[in-house]
């Protein structure tokens, strides 16, 4: 299993998206790595087309455990631009590096200030403490 | 409330993830679900399967009351320790539970039954229990580990005393004794299993769960959760009951028809109306899929076929095939191209005789 210190500079939907801002303004999404432990051994990941607009709060993809399938919410408005298409052989991926080669798509953001309404990796950090409990 | 094994806080020193199973605080996985299925497969992996229900029934009638409790035919035990796979049917034919029924003595049989059904199966046995003068007897001080695997049998009979040794290992399969477990604990060791390796389901008593367990551990046995058991028993072709099957399924409709005896005279509760069922001409079948294509089955979906609409029942990822199986449940009739109906998308999906593995091996036919 993958690290589970938190990056701080990654930002968090309360459904256990993550997103990182990168240098050109786009952002990029995974699910944290608390996530992927939840959800167990992926074996099947859903993309969104590269070019499809996506709403924050609304499904995007999705990814499928031997457990169960679970949707993979869009943390902010955009079109997406990228999609790791790696995972598509090779979804176990995201258990292994849930940080950062389990990224599953890249978004053009629509509205920056969409980005305030995430939490910061120390809210998450509560977030995840309080579920545990 | 919710009941736990003697084994709970060793699951959690391992480290597993719990979930509530039917009431009782259970491991799905100690780490990763595929690798713990695969370890069964190939080596030897061990479940705490506490959570089952084992009920001792005993009198002199008790072979005359399974004779009418169950549908399959209790005259197959003529020797003792050996057992039967059955299931118990209400009046309309519809299933109870499954079980596994040990012939122990003329006058003592016993049964293991599913943890989710334990309250309504007791109320069942002891109402129809009566009239034979059968007493029942629920054993909440055993605990059961189920060891399984190619090497599962060997790694368990090398803990056990000497002189019981051969014994161990001449027990044929569904078939079980009683004997001298490590360090003077009794075991009642069965040669059954729900996972379609060869191995042992051990009964041990509650204040020796703990122990057997840790021996296993050290005999380099790998503790596997709830989800590796799902994934092999359905690769396995083994039914779930309350997803395979409920009380408004009959066998017929579950592919349990071999686990039906029919024989003559024998007034078996549900007999009538699986009769009237067969002979009316039975509307559903269960049949296996494979999906090749990426994605997962899943309980609940909607199976499109030329005779009509049906649903998946058990359905995962078979680590194993490393594909998607399934069991559906649809009309009988020509079924065309089956698809299913995956979130809006209809993915075509092949018809195929299961179990889709047995000891370690994909059966013919199954990887396309």
């Amino acid at each position: 299993m993958s690290n589970n210190e938190i990056p701080g500079d990654l930002k968090f939907a309360k459904s256990h998206e993550w997103v990182r801002v990168e240098q050109d303004g786009t952002v990029t999404v995974g699910i944290s790595d608390h996530a992927q432990g939840a959800l167990g051994d992926l074996v099947y990941v859903e993309l969104p087309e590269v070019g499809a607009e996506v709403e924050a709060g609304a499904g995007a993809a999705v990814v499928e455990s031997v457990k169960a399938a679970s949707d993979i919410y869009a943390p902010v408005s955009g079109e997406v631009i990228a999609v790791n298409s790696d995972l598509s052989d090779k979804p176990e991926t995201i258990n292994e590096d849930a940080w950062d080669a389990g990224w599953i798509f890249k978004l053009k953001i629509k509205d920056k200030s969409e980005l305030d309404n995430l939490l910061t990796a120390d809210e998450y950090a509560d977030q995840v403490e309080k579920e545990d409990n | 409330m919710t009941d736990k094994t003697e084994l709970n806080a060793t699951h959690r020193e391992l480290g597993a993830r719990m979930v509530d199973f039917g009431g009782w605080d259970m491991p799905i996985a100690y780490g990763s679900q595929i690798e713990e299925h695969h370890a069964v497969r190939k080596d030897a992996g061990m479940f705490d399967v506490s959570h089952m229900t084992v009920v001792d029934l005993t009198g002199e009638r008790t072979r005359d009351f399974l004779r009418k409790l169950v549908a399959n035919n209790i005259d197959k035990l003529a020797k003792p320790g050996k057992a039967l796979y059955t299931c118990m049917l209400n009046e309309t034919g519809g299933v109870v539970d499954d079980l596994i029924v040990y012939f122990l003595r003329e006058d003592f049989f016993r049964l293991v039954v599913n943890a989710a059904t334990r309250v309504n199966d007791l109320a069942w046995i002891e109402k129809h229990a009566g009239e034979f003068g059968v007493t029942v007897r629920e054993r909440p001080e055993f605990g059961m580990i189920a060891v399984q695997g190619p090497n599962a049998r060997q790694k368990l009979i090398d803990l056990l005393p000497e002189d019981v040794r051969e014994k161990a290992t001449r027990l044929g399969k569904f078939a079980a004794i009683e004997v001298e477990g490590p360090n003077g604990m009794p075991l009642f060791l069965a040669r059954t299993g729900y996972t379609g390796e060869d191995g042992f389901e051990v009964v041990v008593p509650n204040t020796r769960v703990v122990e057997l367990w840790k021996l296993l551990h050290d005999a380099g046995v790998t503790p596997a959760g709830l989800g590796a058991r799902d994934t092999l028993r359905l690769e396995a072709g083994m039914n779930l009951y309350g997803q395979d099957m409920d009380e408004s399924v009959t066998p017929w409709e579950a592919a349990l028809a071999w686990t039906i005896s029919l024989d003559e005279g024998r007034d078996f509760i549900g007999r009538a109306a699986l009769e009237k069922q067969k002979a009316d001409g039975v509307p559903r079948t269960m049949i296996g899929l494979v999906m090749d294509e990426k994605g997962v089955l899943r309980h609940g979906q909607k199976v499109l076929t030329s005779a009509g609409e049906g649903e998946i029942l058990s359905g995962g990822f078979a680590p194993t095939l490393g594909k998607s199986v399934a069991f559906a449940r649809v009309p009988v009739g020509d079924l065309g191209d089956v698809r299913v109906d995956i979130r809006g998308k209809e993915v075509p999906v092949r018809v195929v005789k299961f179990p889709f593995v047995r000891d370690g091996q994909l059966m013919a036919g199954i990887a396309g």
